[in-house]
């Protein structure tokens, strides 16, 4: 019945978005532009899916609205993290980019994307997560992060590059919640 | 099915567009919506009473909220450290002494953890004790009368936050710092903070008969945060165990500089050995000012009485009394569980509960396995006093209570969710999630010698979308969940006020027989008290005019008065001659520079009213009292201030 529903609908949403365009552009020192849309799921609930136009979009929706994010935010649906990404936080995710899990070795996402693997889905996501919220220079100033894996990762500065567990900054968006850094590569958590 | 996976999700990017713009109000009614058994286990039907009391901190109102549960009704809101003008709390002459402080009168605080007063570690319902967080205070409430009677500051202290917790027989109340501070306070530089920055955890002793507290010693620790604290209970009594964090003794930028150790430390406190040394004169006195204030029922009267020194303790000097217990990441809440054998620390950096074991404890101790030491206090080797792990998948675990039925039940404020999960095997058993980000949980004495695991309130940050949305602040909001089972089900979701840090729930029985209906009018020795209405009169001393007035259905005696001269300081001393439950009178003077008066039968309440402008001024009862209350009522002439018109009053005179 709901999958009916849904299914019917979905035309007509492409439409309406083309239609009103309610994405909202959300620029960052200039150097990367993001896209956000509200969330809303029919089988959910949460923080993650309350209707608000007004709020600084979280972290998980800056995720959403980025075209080069659609795998991160397959896996944090796959692994079943939306709600974390949307609480109070402070939270910083360092977001990879489509490339960066492209370049994983062949047959790892899919591998990683399998319901049995959930659990460690979702340790890998949260290996690049902190309870925080720093721009990339005030990073600068830490040598570890200790992330909501209950791992820590690396920070290393190399000119005005900065590396969070070897992965590079490429730019950074402000979030109601906290910081979306953008990085190069998928941040794995070293074996303890 | 993975194709079919991957459709799923584009579809799901589809309606996320769709629902961007839209008011497509039509989500989560699945699992947001009461069924109707759960609508039946929350309902109180009119006139029919609720089952349990649930007292809620107020966090920044500075008060007390009493609730009934399962309805989540609200019944009073009690003042504690705030001005309440509702019943001239900390507006009348009675009670400003109540507000008192070595830093004046400070008419407002942050309260946080109520504790209900135990006997033999079981609840007990005598007292609410409470902490105010600010300006370091202990309030102890009555509950029979529901209101304060007495407040003591905490010296050397900031930051109230490891309090307000009772040891097993309520012998103390107990006061941890979350700021340490130079002690005795100084001028220093900030950065000089480390090694010279202390710790102060107070040990205020409670009167078995009274409930009046007074600070027994202060054992002055190193300068960490201590965060909060619960007593060891059975085969722990006699211990006291405070989270520490920020071991970093980070003086700025905290969220940075206190994280950096991958430990801090519980640290355990055998707080009868520190009794038995400083009964036998051991400690130091050393010079503090604090207020200790008390409020006296048969005068109704408030006194506030400035202490001028404490009596501090080195714990270097007690050997054998205090421990630390390494525990993971910052670690907040400290629970332990009714046998007292589990000391539960929950770092909120963390994804696991740490599970410390006071039998592993004792043998470390015993065995002298010290690993170390911080500041010539012996830290026992994690390994050696760790029970268990709770890995949990939830982030940001706050808070633990329990059923007494061997479940824990913690919080994670980052997955918004509450985990039941078994103690001794430490699996998880089942979790919820709450809306939204919980902090502390509240089962009635779930974290006492013996829980009453029925219910189970979760005290959430974070409201958003629960309720109709009004402009940006929205009142807190609570979930109730039936515990009974071995699924936990969330019963309804309630707004609260202020901000609920912690809750103490208690079974009614246990205190709806004993609560006060009226104060006795002939047990009234308030020294403005008029017992009867011949006793009305109006008094002059120099500028001041004394007014002893009486209240009944529905009229003031005298209603009518002159003689005031601008200039003038008018009380007005009211007695309300009732002598039936629930009718109080209130009493309100136009133009008065405070809050109005409400007046509980046979109480006596004293308001200073200034006139600063010649006319003829009325007041009013404020209470809806009676059919005839917008006849209660009088005038009060105010003269110029060199005027020669001679004091009167009357009643139904020419």
């Amino acid at each position: 019945m709901k999958t009916i529903h849904l299914f019917k609908i979905i035309p007509v949403a492409v439409f309406l978005v083309l239609l009103y365009s309610c994405k909202k552009e959300i620029k960052q020192d200039g150097s990367s532009t993001q896209t956000s849309s509200e969330v809303a799921l029919q089988s959910k609930s949460g923080q993650a899916f309350i209707e608000d136009d007004g709020s600084t979009p979280n972290v998980l929706q800056i995720a959403i609205g980025s075209p080069d994010h659609t795998t991160l935010v397959a896996a944090v649906q796959a692994a079943g993290l939306e709600n974390v990404l949307v609480n109070a936080g402070p939270l910083m995710v360092f977001a990879p980019t489509n490339a960066a899990f492209d370049a994983l070795p062949a047959g790892t996402l899919e591998e990683l994307l399998k319901p049995e693997n959930k659990q460690k889905l979702a340790s890998i996501l949260k290996h690049h997560v902190t309870a925080g919220n720093y721009d990339k220079s005030f990073l600068k100033n830490f040598k570890k992060l200790g992330q909501a894996d209950d791992t820590n990762t690396t920070v290393e500065v190399k000119g005005d590059d900065v590396y969070v567990g070897g992965a590079k900054i490429l730019g950074s968006v402000k979030a109601g919640n906290g910081i979306v850094h953008v990085v190069d590569k998928v941040i794995l958590p070293q074996s303890n | 099915m993975k194709t079919c996976k991957f459709q799923l999700l584009s579809l799901f990017g589809a309606l996320m567009l769709l629902t961007s713009c839209g008011n497509n109000n039509g989500k989560n009614k699945s699992s947001g919506a009461l069924n109707s058994s759960n609508a039946e286990k929350v309902y109180v039907a009119p006139g029919e009473h609720d089952e349990f009391y649930a007292f809620l901190s107020g966090g920044y109102s500075g008060n007390v909220t009493v609730y009934g549960l399962p309805s989540g009704r609200m019944f009073k809101e009690i003042p504690v450290f705030s001005q309440f003008p509702t019943s001239g709390y900390g507006y009348s002459e009675e009670t400003k002494p109540m507000l008192e402080t070595s830093h004046g009168f400070v008419p407002w605080d942050d309260s946080h953890h109520p504790e209900i007063s135990l006997t033999n570690g079981e609840l007990d319902g005598r007292w609410l004790f409470i902490n105010g967080n600010n300006t370091p205070r202990i309030a102890r409430i009555s509950l029979t009368t529901f209101e304060t009677e007495e407040i003591i500051e905490v010296p050397n202290s900031a930051g109230n936050h490891s309090s307000s917790f009772l040891t097993e027989n309520s012998e103390y109340v107990v006061a941890g710092t979350r700021f340490s501070v130079p002690i005795p306070q100084r001028d220093m530089p900030i950065n000089e903070y480390k090694g010279n920055f202390q710790g102060a955890l107070s040990f205020i002793s409670v009167d078995p008969e009274h409930g009046h507290m007074d600070i027994k010693f202060q054992i002055i620790m190193p300068g960490f945060n201590y965060d909060l604290s619960h007593p060891g209970r059975g085969k722990s009594h006699g211990w006291f165990f405070f989270t520490t964090y920020n071991t970093e003794e980070a003086n700025s930028l905290q969220e940075v500089f206190a994280s950096q150790n991958d430990k801090d430390f519980i640290a355990a406190i055998n707080w009868k050995k520190v009794e038995e040394y400083v009964n036998n004169g051991g400690g130091t006195k050393v010079p503090a000012k604090y207020a200790h204030n008390v409020y006296d029922e048969s005068t109704h009267t408030a006194t506030s009485t400035m202490k001028k020194e404490v009596l501090t303790v080195n714990p270097l000097d007690v050997p054998g009394a205090v421990f630390f217990l390494p525990t993971p990441k910052s670690p907040h809440g400290c629970d332990v569980d009714p046998t007292g054998n589990y000391i539960i620390g929950n770092g909120k950096l963390s994804a696991d509960l740490t599970v410390h074991s006071f039998d592993n404890m004792i043998d470390a101790i015993e065995g002298e396995k010290f690993d170390g030491e911080a500041y010539g206090i012996p830290i026992l080797k994690f390994e050696d006093v760790l029970a268990g792990t709770v890995k949990s998948g939830g982030l940001g675990p706050l808070h633990t209570e329990f059923d007494g039925k061997g479940n824990a039940y913690t919080t994670f404020f980052i997955t918004s969710e509450v985990v039941k999960w078994k103690l001794g095997t430490w699996e998880v058993i089942d979790r919820k999630p709450t809306y939204y980000s919980v902090g502390h949980l509240m089962i009635p004495g779930g974290n006492s010698r013996k829980p009453f695991g029925k219910y189970l309130v979760a005290l959430n940050k974070i409201t958003k979308d629960r309720y109709l949305p009004v402009g940006p602040e929205m009142e807190h909001s609570a979930q109730l969940y039936d515990i009974s089972g071995e699924k936990m089900e969330l019963l309804s979701d309630f707004p609260t006020h202020g901000e609920p840090h912690y809750a103490a729930g208690i079974p009614a029985e246990l205190l709806a027989p004993k609560a006060k209906k009226i104060y006795r009018l002939d047990e009234n020795k308030h020294p403005y008290a008029v017992t009867s209405p011949d006793q009305a009169r109006v008094e002059r001393k120099g500028n001041e005019v004394h007014i002893y007035m009486s209240t009944i259905r529905s009229h003031f005696t005298p209603d009518n008065i002159e003689g005031v001269k601008v200039g003038d300081k008018v009380y007005f001393h009211i007695t309300n001659h009732e002598q039936d439950f629930d009718v109080p009178h209130g009493f309100a003077m136009i133009g008065q520079n405070s809050s109005e008066l409400l007046i509980m039968p046979g109480q006596t309440k004293s308001s200073l009213w200034e006139p600063k402008q010649v006319g003829v001024w009325p007041f009013y009862c404020t209470d809806f009292c009676s059919a005839l209350h917008q006849e209660m009522q009088g005038y009060v002439r105010v003269s110029p201030a060199k005027s020669n018109i001679e004091l009167s009053w009357s009643l139904g005179g020419d």
